[in-house]
């Protein structure tokens, strides 16, 4: 080969390395937006933490307490929205009560929201069914502090209402009347959280759902401590699957598929560049 | 004396949510009743003063015309612009403005902040995850099957494995055993070290919180 064919090459290579990443933003969002214009429909397979969470609450006796913490963000919701939805909705078929509230802040206003899509097409009643007690400050220790007593931590719900006015809440005092904890966690105060106090400390079931990118830090508590988890969007869907009805993360998964595989894509081309390159400097060194 | 004050009431403090744990009962139990009640107060205002510092600090970012002190602007309008309506008009109830612009400008904005990550994750992934190394390598490939098998496509690539061996089982035995191990010596790992920076704040030694020298 030419000196001046070798140079070309090199040229290529190292443009290719210090790519614009505009580029690499384009494709990403060509990955994400097709499929979601025209979904591929990939088969979706369930996980064993997902199938144990939802075979939990679906052995739940018709009737029984769920308490669910909705510990996240909008900028987590894509994840989790999806999650409570689905698990909102088949408490309410399998006619569970749902006590709702939120150790971050804006969680509160999300749960408001889940609660009133997935009680739609349902004959649900708020106060009765399930109720939304809204935000508290403290992480952990509101949790502790719902072992002694939940009027004390939450004398109102959302919109004010005294709890004591609340038909589901009057007998709800502490866990001992809760039948399964679950949190829907995207940090701290989170799912470990609940883990350490609700099940460490008073013994009672706890499962949920986080984001995908915490998943890996709450599979050491998988089966004993947490009965059932899903991790992310896939997590979600996944519940979808089980419960046969079709949502918002089953709709993502194909963007998620084929963004995923693009930035495996993006890791392997950058790797053939780091090779390419480092076998020249190699052979460059050599000849020096 | 400005130190020894907070030092006595930390030690006191500390000592007595230990005995708590061991003593669930009158007076220690009552103790930790008492310093939950206090802690979610103090948590409520926390976020009070959180708010009014954020505030100050904008004002002053503004008013002095620092570099950038239009986001300053922003940032204080969005603040205003919840805060006002939540308290003074119609509260925080469902169909209320505050509720309106939670639902259709708060949650998708911040949304869109969090999507963008993908965005960089997969510009610095290009340009930084290199196998450089054995470890490195045997890193990338984790990293491949989880994200791979993690969603749908994993096994859709892998459809001519028998059932059992599909691409979201690697995954799964990946996040299962390997992770699982890894994680639970990191967990026990910061475990041991809470308690001994608790150890060491509770007997003074540890005095950073308390700020200067």
């Amino acid at each position: 080969m030419s000196s001046t064919a070798k140079e070309e090459r090199r040229g290529l290579v190292d443009r290719l390395k210090d790519i614009d990443r505009r580029i690499i933003f384009i494709f990403i969002a060509a990955a994400v937006v097709i499929p979601l214009l025209r979904p591929i429909g990939m088969p979706l397979k369930s996980s064993p933490p997902s199938r144990a969470l939802y075979q939990e609450i679906d052995n739940l006796p018709r009737g029984s307490v769920v308490l669910m913490a909705f510990d996240y963000d909008p900028a987590t919701d894509v994840e989790l929205g999806p999650m409570s939805l689905a698990i909102l909705k088949h408490c309410f078929l399998k006619g569970h009560k749902v006590v709702g509230l939120a150790l971050w802040a804006q969680g509160a206003g999300l749960a408001r929201a889940s609660f009133s899509e997935a009680a739609r097409g349902f004959s649900v009643e708020y106060g009765v069914d399930y109720v939304n007690l809204g935000f508290k400050p403290g992480g952990l220790v509101v949790i502790d502090s719902l072992g002694k007593s939940f009027d004390r931590s939450f004398p109102k719900d959302i919109d004010g209402r005294p709890i004591e006015e609340l038909p589901l809440m009057r007998n709800i005092k502490t866990y001992a009347d809760i039948d399964f904890v679950l949190g829907l966690s995207a940090g701290d105060p989170g799912l470990p959280f609940w883990i350490m106090i609700a099940q460490g400390r008073y013994g009672k079931k706890v499962g949920g759902g986080c984001t995908a990118v915490s998943a890996p830090m709450l599979y050491p508590y998988f089966p004993n401590q947490l009965v059932g988890l899903l991790g992310g969007m896939k997590g979600a869907a996944e519940y979808e699957l089980l419960m046969d009805a079709k949502g918002a993360a089953t709709k993502g998964m194909d963007a998620q598929s084929i963004a995923h595989a693009a930035i495996v894509l993006f890791v392997l081309i950058g790797n053939v560049f780091f090779f390419v390159s480092r076998g020249r400097e190699k052979r460059g060194g050599a000849q020096i | 004396m400005r130190r020894e004050i907070p030092l006595i009431i930390t030690f006191v403090c500390g000592l007595a949510m230990i005995a708590q744990f061991f003593i669930p009962h009158s007076p220690f139990g009552g103790v930790k009743d008492y310093f939950q009640q206090s802690y979610m107060i103090i948590a409520a205002f926390a976020m009070l003063l959180g708010i009014g510092n954020l505030t100050k600090l904008h004002v002053g970012k503004i008013s002095e015309k620092r570099p950038q002190w239009g986001y300053s602007v922003v940032l204080l309008a969005g603040l205003l612009g919840m805060t006002i309506p939540g308290l003074f008009i119609g509260g925080i109830k469902e169909g209320t403005i505050f509720d309106f612009l939670f639902k259709n400008a708060f949650v998708p904005m911040s949304s869109t902040m969090f999507a963008l990550l993908a965005f960089f994750v997969a510009s610095a992934s290009y340009r930084a995850f290199r196998a450089r190394t054995v470890d490195a390598a045997l890193l990338l490939i984790a990293g491949f099957v989880v994200m791979l098998g993690r969603a749908p496509i994993g096994d859709y690539l892998t459809w001519f494995m028998p059932e059992g061996w599909q691409m979201s089982d690697y995954a799964n035995w990946i996040m299962e055993i390997p992770n699982t191990a890894g994680q639970r010596a990191i967990m026990m790992g910061a475990a041991l070290g809470v308690v001994a920076t608790s150890l060491r704040v509770i007997v003074g030694i540890e005095r950073s919180y308390l700020g200067g020298e």
